[in-house]
């Protein structure tokens, strides 16, 4: 089953919970199967496959509440001006912390951050999967990791935010 | 150039996605601004930890798989009106197979190869760090007891008077939701990690390459063992003897 694991693993990021990500994922398939038809060969199935997961998500009561909580990007997490970069500090961050700061992220910032990181897909990709534009995912992605950065030091430096 | 012009565009340096244009200018500002190149180095190490924490973290389990599958295959083909409509029909069987078909292969590979490349990550992270091991001793009868307690498992360490590695120390590591052990080892300037788990059947026991490390796993009395470095594969494999015969 193509990218089967790794839809898995990016519907519990999503939906931070395995019952649901199975549904998820199940439907995701079961919507691939029908409009398999539609798909263009020759085009990237990888997004293609988790552009219906993604939007099977939005649409799912687990995604409307998440989504319906974060409708504008201005409302994200802001890091101050001038954070000092701390190769160091991060590099030694433990994976837990660093689950748990993921987890943290409002879900427009942590799905452009696992795709772009953790599936390691092109800014092409992401776009397509998201259904943005490349220069949005570019602006998002860059103010993610701003308030990843951010929310990561705090926590490593034991401040509560 | 100035910094502000270019700092927007470390993003896609990291990500690999700059354009041809785009590439010479930003490493050459990288060259000589410090500022950017720490900026740059700590965007690289946030999606190095973020990979490393995010991949394979959940993995579906096999009845999960089986279900789906099962879903797939008893989805009814929809009954074509003309011939001509029968072809999305066809198409969609086809997807079907192609899914079930590969499924067992593709999944069991993908899994196995995470978990290779998760304790790779775990060896890299290892020698980065600037506290690479939680218990520091060349002494073999201070490591071993540090995991007492800590470990639902206990394993010996060779004794290497005569042998060219040498003990560094040990850590808890945790993989797959399962703690482990972790012992670093040198040989000359190599630096070698082997990690002992509670059998990890996605781990195969066999010598491979992977990235230019080599990776030597074998299983003994429900442990599995998992030698990694950048050492020769005869060397790796000399380090896996020894764990061999003091698990005998």
């Amino acid at each position: 089953m193509p990218h089967f694991a790794s839809l898995y693993n990016f519907a519990c990021w999503l939906a931070q919970d395995r019952a649901v990500a199975e549904d998820l994922v199940q439907e995701a398939y079961m919507k691939a199967l029908k409009g398999f038809p539609s798909y263009q060969q020759g085009t990237n199935f990888r997004a293609w496959i988790y552009r219906i997961l993604h939007n099977t998500f939005l649409t799912s009561q687990t995604g409307l509440k998440t989504h319906l909580s974060l409708d504008d990007d201005d409302v994200l997490i802001e890091p101050e001006a001038g954070t000092t970069p701390e190769s160091i500090l991060l590099a030694r961050a433990e994976q837990e912390t660093v689950r748990k700061t993921l987890e943290e992220l409002p879900l427009r910032f942590r799905e452009v951050i696992l795709l772009c990181d953790m599936e390691e897909m092109s800014y092409d990709e992401i776009a397509q999967t998201l259904a943005i534009p490349v220069g949005t995912v570019m602006s998002r992605l860059s103010r993610a990791r701003r308030a990843m950065r951010s929310l990561l030091e705090a926590k490593m430096q034991g401040v509560t935010r | 150039m100035t910094c502000d012009q270019l700092r927007p565009s470390l993003h896609a340096y990291i990500d690999g996605s700059c354009s041809a244009e785009e590439l010479p200018i930003l490493e050459a500002h990288l060259r000589t601004c410090p500022q950017c190149a720490a900026e740059a180095l700590s965007l690289s190490e946030l999606k190095r930890i973020t990979r490393t924490a995010s991949s394979a973290r959940f993995a579906p389990s096999p009845q999960f798989r089986v279900r789906l599958e099962e879903s797939i295959a008893a989805k009814p083909p929809r009954k074509p009106l003309f011939n001509f409509a029968g072809l999305p029909t066809l198409a969609t069987a086809a997807f079907a197979l192609l899914l079930i078909a590969s499924s067992a292969m593709w999944v069991r590979h993908s899994e196995r190869e995470q978990a290779v490349a998760e304790l790779l990550d775990l060896h890299v992270a290892t020698l980065a760090s600037a506290n690479p091991v939680d218990i520091v001793s060349t002494d073999r009868h201070t490591v071993k007891p540090w995991f007492q307690g800590k470990l639902p498992f206990a394993f010996n360490i060779p004794e290497l008077g005569n042998s060219p590695f040498k003990l560094l120390g040990g850590k808890l590591v945790y993989f797959r939701h399962s703690p482990g052990a972790q012992l670093l080892f040198t040989l000359g300037k190599h630096q070698l990690s082997v990690f002992i788990l509670k059998d990890q059947p996605l781990i195969a026991a066999a010598s491979t390459r992977e990235k230019g490390f080599t990776v030597e796993a074998w299983s003994r009395s429900g442990l599995r063992y998992v030698v990694i470095g950048d050492a020769n594969p005869a060397d790796v494999h000399a380090l896996s003897q020894l764990f061999e015969s003091a698990a005998q």
